[in-house]
């Protein structure tokens, strides 16, 4: 982004924007409020610590799905298949390269992961952008049409990932060094988990730089609210919406990537099954916000790991539950973006 | 006689079933201000987003600076060199005012001394500098949009009612502020509904009715003419004053 300094006023006279940090509370508060009802501070710890990667491999899905719909204002049901699509797209790394998972190296194995990570994102990128050409272009402008289309598109994908790689479950082996447990006293962290809290920083710090400190991610926040006002300055929207819907598809190919080695199983629908979810923590975290996307994720995890323990009949809605409560305090959702 | 900067010639625009221009002509001299005046639903807003490229004319033509920009697209007539800013300011309101300021300025950094020029003009964003632009009021986002239409060199700026709402002191720092861009040599085609603003500013007037231009002139001649004011306004400059 083009630097340019500030005008001659001291900067003691300059008011400070003011930060919302009561949806940022929302986190410790929940953590507070059911450390009583855990009991136990170590289950306490690794349930929160499993919610968090939980929240982590939520928030790689979801994000890019975020920008698509803020920006574009796209409703991609088949956002799910780029998440499919690039659990599947680690088979290309793991046929050639099996024995670097079961190699008793930490370094073999985050490559293997890295590699993963790399392919899915090159696939779904390229898949996303053949996606948006074909399926979502002629219908910008139609909620209802987008609804249908990418639905169907979705379908049309699935069965081809069917005809690939065949319609059976394909059981795929966690990396050697990342199985097991870390085992602090009476605290057990998955160490796979550990991996996807520290992906999940990484992908969110990464954003944040992008859309704060980059001309490029000025436009698109700028995109989010005002796209013909964008137009009007010159830019070409269209150019950026196309990347932002590669840039989202890549982001759920390393999300599948995650979430694959998380369940060790590669199903089609793998995707669709969370797209529930994805959807949940978008419209909590309000639309287009990417860093509500992460606030939701970790927040809706961290419930589900909670209520899940303590009253386990209850799991099953307490996302719902959470979004209806948010959507009641909020009804913009946590970090509302400015819209047309 | 010189070509004008942007010249309309017998633009029709329609907005779905609607057809809102009829036929515009419209010259545009370089190095001037006009004022476009008329009544709410004139078709005065679509005139400018017409040249825009935001609604696409359905035929006539449009030139600026030589060029055929009817059919061009907003980012091309950006690139032109024609800023615009909309009667609901098209401020990014989650950006702070610098962040809209470097996002106007396509081809770099603003340069100090430009920056210094603009912050004269607006003295009120230096304030608000790094805050996010929702915080402004409704003037100071006034003076934003138009501080980032200037924010690098334009051949020509289309500015919306850039008084409508404003309070009467705010109304005279704009004034004030038109001027100093006038003074700049900077092109200017004004859409405006206070006439005590316009006949101040403006050097030349076009009056739209019904989606044409009824009348276009020297401003001069429009202020000592109470007859012409009342037959196109409906009402004499110093009744509106």
């Amino acid at each position: 982004m083009s630097d340019m300094a500030a005008p001659s006023t001291a900067p003691d006279e300059l008011p400070r924007a003011k930060t919302d940090w009561l949806p940022l509370l929302l986190i410790p508060a929940l953590g507070l409020l059911t450390l009583p009802f855990v009991g136990s501070p170590s289950t306490w710890v690794t349930l929160t610590v499993a919610g968090l990667a939980m929240g982590m491999m939520i928030f790689l899905m979801a994000s890019g799905l975020t920008l698509v719909f803020g920006l574009m204002d796209i409703i991609n049901f088949g956002h799910g298949v780029f998440i499919s699509l690039g659990a599947y797209a680690t088979l290309i790394v793991l046929g050639p390269l099996s024995g670097w998972a079961q190699a008793d190296s930490l370094g073999l194995n985050l490559a293997l992961l890295a590699l993963c990570i790399l392919a899915a994102m090159a696939v779904t990128g390229v898949v996303g952008a053949v996606f948006e050409r074909v399926i979502v272009r002629p219908v910008y402008g139609s909620h209802l049409k987008q609804i249908l289309v990418t639905m169907g598109g979705l379908i049309v994908a699935e069965q081809a990932i069917h005809a690939i790689w065949g319609a059976s479950p394909i059981p795929i082996p966690l990396p050697q060094s990342l199985r097991g447990a870390f085992v602090l006293g009476d605290i057990v962290m998955e160490r796979y988990r550990v991996v996807a809290v520290a992906i999940g920083l990484v992908v969110f710090i990464g954003m944040q730089l992008l859309l704060n400190r980059t001309r490029i991610g000025l436009l698109i926040r700028a995109g989010v609210e005002n796209p013909e006002m964008v137009e009007a300055l010159g830019y070409r929207i269209r150019r950026l919406f196309v990347s932002v819907f590669v840039a989202g598809s890549a982001l759920a190919g390393l999300g599948g990537v995650m979430w694959a080695f998380y369940r060790q199983t590669l199903t089609a629908g793998m995707g669709m099954e969370v797209m529930v979810l994805v959807f949940i923590v978008i419209i909590i975290g309000g639309l287009g916000s990417v860093g509500g996307c992460f606030v939701g994720s970790i927040l809706v995890a961290l419930v589900a790991n909670y209520v899940g323990f303590i009253e386990p009949k209850l799991a099953l809605i307490s996302n719902i539950l959470v979004m209806a409560l948010v959507l009641i305090w909020r009804p913009q959702g946590l970090f509302p973006v400015a819209r047309r | 006689m010189t070509e004008p900067l942007l010249h309309l010639r017998d633009v029709h625009t329609h907005i779905g079933p609607y057809h809102i221009l009829h036929g515009v002509d419209l010259a545009i001299p370089q190095g001037e201000l006009t004022v476009l005046l008329g009544r709410n639903g004139a078709g005065k807003t679509t005139t400018l987003r017409t040249i825009m490229g935001l609604w696409q004319a359905s035929s006539g033509q449009i030139r600026f600076d030589g060029r055929d920009i009817t059919a061009a697209s907003t980012p091309d007539i950006a690139r032109s060199g024609i800023a615009y800013v909309p009667e609901a300011m098209g401020i990014f309101t989650d950006l702070t005012v610098r962040e809209n300021i470097v996002l106007a300025a396509r081809s770099g950094p603003v340069d100090k001394a430009r920056l210094d020029w603009m912050l004269g003009l607006f003295p009120a964003l230096k304030r608000f500098w790094n805050l996010p632009a929702g915080n402004l009021s409704g003037g100071q986002k006034q003076m934003l949009a138009i501080a980032r239409a200037i924010s690098e060199p334009r051949r020509l700026l289309l500015i919306d009612e850039p008084t409508k709402g404003l309070a009467p002191v705010m109304v005279r720092s704009m004034i004030e502020a038109f001027k100093a861009l006038k003074a700049a040599g900077e092109t200017i085609l004004l859409v405006e509904q206070n006439f005590h603003a316009a006949s101040a500013l403006g050097d030349n007037v076009a009056v739209m009715d019904d989606g044409r231009i009824v009348h276009s002139g020297r401003m001069s001649e429009l202020v000592a003419d109470k007859t012409l004011q009342q037959r196109l306004l409906g009402l004499s400059l110093d009744a509106h004053q």
